[in-house]
């Protein structure tokens, strides 16, 4: 099967279908995207079920004041693992099977670039949450110092097995850069011919340049790890004040990994709502060259913004004043986004099925968060809201309500594509308005906490804060109930169980995926379609 | 199936990415001299001479007084007694300066300690010239001993009007382990 020429793709279209193992086989050594896709959601799935298990534990302990149901070293290693668990396990590998599933289908490619690397990339991830879930049985316990792992906690004072958590996310790293470099060769080499760059789908758009966001900072999460691990087993000093290092130079190289890592959880969500609003809405999306320039701008700008993490750490006025505006700055691209939605929904004959409604809640619950971000780039009153439950309630309004919100969307989007099937819509409905009243419920409040003062972090809390953080708490279990819905209409969509999708699924969705058949055949657009 | 795409530019593309992760990993480390680089120059990160500084005679400026206020502090683990015999002195710009800090080891081991100074506000700290410091070497002391340790230093001439007043902290760390690995480095070496 190689040959440059059309005629004999015929052959080769016939060749691919005899090969197809089965069972275990099939997943392990797969290198088809669409199975690559799969077996990235599903981890990612697993991985939000098992962080939303801590996250009860949490919300258990912190129901009444007082210390009751777990010990607080241990309530430290919950804190730590579900924030990097929910971070590196389900948000990140969910938007990589996303664009596993998607980027080939909508730019008219047969598979990723590099198909080998890509089952690489994904079967790495496992033993990497192996690892780190298994630290938590240890003596001593798992990592404990928070997801941010700032020195002294993560080494002077960190438990033995702080090693197995820097490994863990050495691989995590290796994951993540491979499946960016994946993405990036895909979109740059293999777009159908015709699909010039300003005719690219906005996921692919916002995931190229997610990609290179990734690139650009995981090595240097990989870096930070690194002395990390040196300083504590090998006697190094890059954080140690006594051998001539500074603890405050992590939180520079952390964060400057770290916010760009922020936008690297939220562009691709930008990409999924801007596919399903001008769907639902039955009009073009608006203005889109100002959606590609407000994704790369707001990519440019992350780069400068990190130290708006490390108001407090005694900076001086003229680096916080610049830190502050840089910040400021970055909601202008985000307004231009959110009002580009907005304008798209304006008269248009808006249907308010599943995704729309998720993609909806999107708009208006990321705006409070990112409404909460700017109050807290104000850097005088940062220094009241820094470490509160206010901060809490703002990254959970964004990634929660944000990022998770628009991953669900576009699981009900695209999985009738996906499966031939639609979903069970009763049990949609339920799943949809269950989270949205619980997730309000439960992250709400947490504003109110933080302005009065509750630390975040901490296992146990001052008197005045226990009705708040009842209703927290309550608002938390319905929450994570309300997910157990969602796995119970994903497996029966995945037992094809359910009306069959036609192919174009939605009558307003438009885009090289909704031109193959439901579900979509194991291998699509062989011949390279053409893009008028 | 992937031959109906050129294979080179995908290679040329895929060495180009790599590069990059490289040059970025590499960056992160070089973050850390790039980071005293900067605040060596821009003095913002209350770091002082780590070197003694020699004293030249220089115009002392006796219009102006600078107060420098002296604070302690040992890390947890550190058990010695350690406090300034001065904690608060008016100087001239330009004139030579000495305080004393008190030291004593109630454990019953010998430690080595490591003094680190911090200057606030930050800015004042490449004004601060320190022409002797127990803080430039370990200060090894022996169970139930005191001592008395100097530190001589001069203001820039140049400090900003509007640095009236700043506080060198002396954080005080127990490095004995390190300190031990080192010497017994130094007697494989002279062997």
């Amino acid at each position: 099967m190689s040959t440059a020429t059309d005629t004999l793709h015929h052959d080769e279209h016939d060749d691919h279908h005899h090969h197809i193992p089965t069972g275990i086989k099939r997943w392990l050594f797969t290198t088809n995207h669409k199975d690559i896709g799969s077996l990235y959601l599903w981890f990612s799935f697993i991985m939000f079920l098992t962080g939303g298990a801590m996250a009860m534990v949490i919300r258990a302990e912190l129901f009444q004041p007082g210390l009751q149901i777990v010990d607080p070293n241990f309530f430290n290693q919950m804190t730590t693992v579900h924030g990097l668990i929910m971070v590196f396990g389900a948000v990140m590998p969910a938007f990589t099977g996303l664009a596993n599933w998607l980027i080939p289908m909508m730019i008219g490619a047969p598979d990723m670039a590099l198909p080998r690397m890509n089952n690489w990339s994904f079967w790495i991830l496992p033993f990497a949450f192996l690892i780190l879930l298994s630290s938590l049985f240890l003596e001593g316990g798992g990592p404990a110092f928070g997801w941010t792992f700032y020195a002294p906690l993560s080494t002077t004072y960190s438990s033995d097995s702080t090693a197995l958590f820097v490994f863990s996310v050495h691989i995590m790293g290796i994951s993540s850069i491979m499946g960016a470099i994946n993405v990036v060769v895909t979109i740059w080499n293999m777009r159908a011919p015709g699909m010039t760059w300003m005719k690219m789908p906005m996921f692919v758009w916002t995931w190229l340049i997610t990609a290179f966001l990734l690139i650009a900072v995981m090595p240097v999460l990989a870096g930070v790890v690194t002395m990390v691990l040196t300083d504590k087993y090998f006697g190094t000093s890059f954080f140690n004040a006594a051998g001539g290092g500074d603890p405050v130079m992590f939180q520079h190289i952390f964060w400057f990994f770290g916010h760009p890592e922020v936008y690297i959880m939220i562009l691709p969500a930008f990409g999924i709502i801007s596919h399903i609003i001008p769907t639902f809405a039955r009009k073009k999306l608006f203005g889109y060259a100002s959606m590609v320039y407000a994704t790369a701008s707001i990519a440019l700008l992350s780069f400068i913004v990190w130290a708006h993490h490390m108001f407090t750490t005694g900076m001086p006025v003229a680096a916080e004043m610049f830190f502050m505006f840089a910040t400021m700055l970055i909601s202008v691209p985000t307004g231009v986004k959110v009002f580009n939605w907005v304008a798209t929904m304006w008269r248009g004959s808006m249907t308010f099925e599943i995704p729309m409604l998720f993609a909806i809640a999107f708009v208006v619950l990321f705006t409070i968060g990112g409404l909460s971000g700017l109050m807290l780039a104000i850097t005088p009153v940062d220094f009241q809201y820094h470490d509160t439950y206010f901060v809490v309630a703002h990254f959970h309004y964004v990634l929660v309500t944000g990022a998770v919100f628009s991953i669900m969307a576009a699981a009900y989007y695209w999985l009738p594509k996906w499966t031939g099937v639609m979903y069970d819509n009763t049990l949609a409905k339920w799943h949809f308005w269950a989270s949205l009243v619980s997730v309000n419920v439960l992250f709400f409040p947490m504003h109110f906490v933080g302005l009065a003062g509750m630390p975040r972090r901490i296992p146990d809390y001052a008197l005045q804060f226990a009705d708040f953080n009842k209703w927290i708490s309550i608002g938390g279990f319905a929450f994570g109930l309300s997910q157990l819905i969602f796995l119970a209409l994903l497996i029966k969509a995945c037992r094809k169980q359910g009306e069959p999708a036609t192919d174009q699924v939605w009558d307003g969705a438009e885009g090289l995926e909704w031109e193959i058949p439901s579900p979509a055949p194991y291998h699509t657009f062989d011949t390279p379609p053409v893009i008028k | 199936m992937s031959e109906q795409y050129n294979e080179s530019p995908n290679k040329k593309l895929v060495i180009k990415l790599v590069a990059i992760v490289f040059g970025m990993f590499t960056f992160g480390f070089a973050l850390v001299p790039l980071y005293d680089v900067f605040c060596d120059i821009t003095g913002i990160n209350g770091k002082t001479n780590e070197t003694a500084i020699v004293y030249e005679a220089i115009d002392i400026d006796k219009d102006r007084l600078i107060t420098v206020e002296f604070i302690t502090k040992t890390t947890t683990g550190m058990p010695w007694a350690f406090e300034a015999r001065t904690e608060r002195i008016q100087v001239h710009p330009g004139e030579l300066n000495t305080v004393e800090f008190y030291v004593r080891n109630p454990a019953f081991r010998d430690i080595v300690g490591q003094a680190i100074p911090s200057v606030s506000p930050g800015t004042a700290a490449i004004y601060l010239n320190k022409t002797e410091c127990f803080c430039f070497n370990n200060q090894p002391l022996p169970s139930g001993e005191e001592a008395v340790m100097p530190m001589q230093f001069y203001v820039d001439p140049q400090i900003p009007e509007e640095l009236t007043t700043f506080t060198v902290q002396y954080t005080l760390y127990d490095v004995t382990a390190a300190a031990e690995k080192v010497a017994a480095a130094q007697a494989e070496v002279s062997e």
